[in-house]
């Protein structure tokens, strides 16, 4: 069977991508595989872990929860899109670093997309709010107690803009 | 866990998403594709078709009317949980979409969507039969409304026709003097609720709606009941069944539990309306 392939345009950290896919290929293995964009990590594919979380129009989502035809019309930002223009790093991953906020990395791409948005929305968390920001990621090394500082280290120096 | 192949549709209006639906009987509509892309990963489905509707215009409202809040098809949980309208005209809408899943998902997944997946555990089915709501639903022969009491047939099962759309759902306005409330134990705050319970109080009048104690959601009228033998009562209409995540009694002492604190909570929000 030849499967049909659809054109596709994608606007990731602010370039347009043209790729020809198959319907099924989910929006995370797009970003990797068909756009070589390998910061976005793919975990659980079912939408539990949150490894694979990216923006569409600055609100976090799953990409393994989207196929790459249905993400047309929005403007997409992976953990590659976070840094500052002149490559040095953003505010949230600047706080990861200081704050010890990974170990091996894997959730972390996840973690610095959910954050960037949440501290958009909401530039001053209490200690609560903080760890509901994150309470949809999975971290299997950090216990995440250093991801929570990273919260509010991030929030100290201005990631919520 | 990658989809199996097939055909995709992205129709330009709902006339063109209804003739697509009409003409793949095991095609299926792709909203926010929270609950229907796991699916497909995991191979637990397999439609020969999707029917995108993301490109649908004028389905992501959502509309106080006469008597309730109307949502469309489109509108993500985030949006309507957002939303003040739905908060001031039927709060239970906005208390239950806090316990749906977590923030990301609400930011893609659709409140009607999940009324039409139909699922025992999810908290919109609970919700729209509690509160006596509808869907409205396009196809071939035009609209049609369906109450709540007949859209829920079985286990992920609704009585939406395959070559149907669902457009919007309809809440009723909480009357005047009555109260609501929503409780869920979950293992992980996000995660599926072990057993969840949504109240209604209006003076005498007690009903409380129950998910993942039964196949399909169950509202329990408790009126004339005394609170502390509620929990006991309503267990004579639940089916609670044990899985990896509790047994069967651990559930059941959560129905008794949830019920008396979701009754009282729900007449403490009456008392502080009136």
């Amino acid at each position: 069977m030849t499967e049909e392939l659809h054109d596709v345009r994608l606007t990731v950290n602010g370039s347009a991508y043209e790729i020809r896919v198959p319907a099924r290929r989910l929006l995370s293995d797009a970003l990797r595989h068909d756009l070589g964009l390998t910061g976005t990590h793919v975990g659980c594919e079912h939408g539990v872990c949150g490894a694979c979380t990216i923006l569409v129009d600055g609100s976090p989502m799953r990409s393994c929860l989207m196929v790459a035809v249905s993400a047309v019309d929005h403007e997409i930002t992976t953990v590659e899109g976070l840094a500052n223009p002149d490559g040095s790093l953003g505010a949230v991953q600047q706080a990861f670093v200081e704050c010890h906020g990974l170990q091996c990395g894997f959730c972390t791409p996840g973690f610095l997309t959910t954050i960037t948005a949440g501290l958009r929305e909401n530039p001053t968390p209490t200690h609560e709010e903080a760890r509901d920001m994150i309470a949809g990621n999975l971290c299997r090394c950090t216990g995440y107690q250093n991801i929570v500082k990273a919260v509010e280290r991030a929030a100290e120096i201005g990631a919520g803009g | 866990m990658k989809p199996a192949p097939f055909d995709y549709r992205r129709p330009g209006t709902l006339a063109e998403a209804v003739a697509a639906l009409a003409g793949e009987p095991n095609a299926k509509v792709l909203a926010g594709g929270q609950s229907l892309v796991p699916l497909l990963s995991m191979r637990l489905a397999a439609p020969a078709m999707l029917v995108d509707i993301n490109g649908l215009p004028g389905l992501d409202t959502i509309n106080v009317e006469e008597g309730g809040v109307r949502v469309g098809a489109l509108a993500r949980h985030a949006a309507v949980l957002a939303s003040p309208d739905v908060r001031r005209v039927q709060p239970l809408v906005s208390l239950a979409l806090a316990n749906v899943a977590h923030a990301t998902i609400r930011n893609r997944g659709t409140t009607v969507g999940s009324l039409v997946h139909a699922d025992a555990a999810a908290e919109m089915p609970v919700v729209l039969t509690l509160l006596g709501g509808s869907l409205d639903v396009e196809g071939p022969a035009g609209r049609r409304t369906i109450p709540a009491g007949e859209l829920f047939v079985g286990p992920l099962e609704s009585s939406v026709h395959h070559d149907e759309i669902a457009v919007s759902a309809f809440f009723p306005a909480l009357a005047d003097g009555a109260g609501v409330a929503f409780e869920e134990i979950a293992r992980r705050h996000g995660d599926y609720a072990l057993v969840g319970a949504a109240a209604l109080v209006d003076g005498d009048s007690v009903k409380v709606g129950y998910l993942s104690v039964s196949d399909v959601p169950t509202v329990v009228d408790l009126s004339g009941v005394p609170l502390d033998e509620m929990g006991e009562a309503a267990l004579e209409h639940l089916e609670p069944a044990g899985d990896i995540h509790a047994t069967a009694d651990y559930r059941a002492q959560l129905v008794r539990v949830l019920t008396t604190r979701v009754v009282r909570s729900a007449y403490d929000h009456a008392e502080g309306r009136a």
